[in-house]
């Protein structure tokens, strides 16, 4: 129970103890436990980073994909303004069209109308001139009552 | 053989020492030339086991996912390195081993504490074919061990203290600390015992706890083995068992405890000992 020359060789175990702790057990360990919390807090950072990129990735499709439709909208309401136009195009010109041929006709109809007036109206005044004649048995001289035929005519 | 001599029979360090430091009544060795070759070889094969544990668990280290024993010991590192953190400012790189190497060593050799009391004497004994040889199997029952362990923590402090604050500041502190410059007698007297009572509370708390607690185990033993006879040993071993494991189970709180005191007392000093300014 008393103190004695175990003291001094317990000092000296003791301090190689440390050393050789040191040494073997919390050197290489503490190294090894302080690399692995650096790499799990790298890791954790590139996750972040990872995270943080997909994000952005994300948002972009988004982008991307809403210029795209809008573009499509573009297109669609051009082409369907387009199609509209030629449609209304095309109804003009098919007016046109027909006015131009109803007025062809017309205009047929009344050279027609004008020309079988004309006929008639010769023929009347003829039928008129001879049947004067043969009312009157006497010739009538066509150049001196011309004036009159014509104004016979006329009021056909 | 009696209660007496039982007790004082465990308690006995198996030493050698020179012919002419054996007392010729006891026979046994006297003075300070003596080693206490118990003492020594059982701390000394502790240390063995914890330098050969580790290194055989350095060899095959995993960084990724540590097995289950690395996982124990890397706790462990990772709690002493918390107090270090917790109690000591600034960066020196001794400390943490050196907290480490007390908890562990300590701790184990409390731990010698927890086998039977007679169990190892007894191979003891049988293995040297001498029933009176002494064996006494706690390292830190013996105050060499624990002066031993304090004097290296002392040194240490005194090394950084002067390190730190320099000679002058060093003598400063005997000096001025703590009543100020009116109190220089007072002062000295104050600091010198506030220094020396660290080593010496470190030393004689662990061994105090120790021994007694060594001490409890062998009055418990004594329940089942001297005091019974015949078929009262039918009811005084059951009690034996019974309070040896109740005794045991708070026991191994106790080894835990003083090894962590020592640890983070021996952090404390050695962080005071840092401090510049006082």
């Amino acid at each position: 129970m008393s103190i004695n020359a175990t003291l001094l060789i317990q000092i000296i175990a003791f301090a190689l103890l440390i050393w050789f702790v040191n040494r073997v057990l919390w050197g290489p360990l503490s190294k090894l436990m302080e690399d692995r919390q650096k790499r799990i807090a790298d890791g954790l950072s590139a996750a972040e980073k990872g995270k943080h990129e997909l994000e952005l990735a994300e948002q972009k499709a988004k982008e991307i994909l809403k210029d795209a439709k809008s573009q499509a909208q573009n297109v669609l309401s051009q082409a369907e303004k387009r199609g509209s136009e030629i449609v209304e195009d095309a109804k003009v010109k098919a007016a046109e069209e027909a006015d131009r041929i109803k007025a062809a006709a017309q205009a047929e109809l009344e050279q027609e109308v004008s020309r079988a007036r004309e006929e008639l109206r010769k023929e009347v005044s003829g039928l008129v001139v001879e049947g004067a004649e043969k009312i009157l048995k006497k010739e009538v001289n066509a150049a001196a009552h011309n004036d009159m035929l014509e104004a016979l005519v006329k009021s056909i | 053989m009696g209660t007496v001599e039982y007790i004082q029979h465990h308690l006995q360090n198996n030493s050698i020492c020179s012919a002419d430091h054996i007392n010729s009544t006891t026979g046994l060795c006297e003075g300070f030339w003596v080693l206490n070759v118990d003492t020594l070889v059982i701390a000394a094969l502790i240390g063995a086991l914890i330098v050969f544990v580790a290194a055989r668990m350095g060899r095959k280290l995993a960084s990724g996912t540590p097995g289950g024993f690395q996982n124990f010991v890397e706790s462990i590192l990772d709690f002493v390195s918390t107090n270090v953190r917790d109690a000591f400012p600034g960066h020196n790189p001794l400390i943490a081993p050196l907290a480490l190497t007390i908890f562990l060593w300590v701790w184990l050799m409390n731990f010698m504490d927890l086998i039977p009391v007679d169990l190892l004497p007894y191979l003891y004994q049988i293995v040297t074919g001498d029933p009176h040889a002494h064996l006494k199997v706690v390292p830190t029952t013996d105050l060499n061990t624990t002066l031993a362990m304090s004097f290296t923590v002392f040194a240490l402090i005194l090394f950084y203290n002067i390190k730190v604050k320099g000679v002058v500041g060093f003598i400063k502190m005997f000096l001025f600390h703590p009543f100020g410059k009116f109190f220089v007698p007072v002062n000295i007297v104050m600091t010198i015992i506030e220094e020396v009572s660290k080593p010496l509370s470190l030393a004689l708390r662990l061994f105090g706890n120790m021994f007694a607690g060594e001490l409890v185990f062998l009055l418990i033993a004594l329940i089942g083995g001297t005091l019974a006879v015949g078929a009262a040993a039918l009811f005084w071993a059951p009690l034996q068992a019974l309070l040896d494991l109740g005794w045991l189970i708070f026991h191994l709180l106790v080894i835990t405890l003083q090894a962590f005191i020592f640890m983070v007392l021996t952090i404390v000093y050695l962080g005071m000992a840092h401090e510049d300014d006082h």
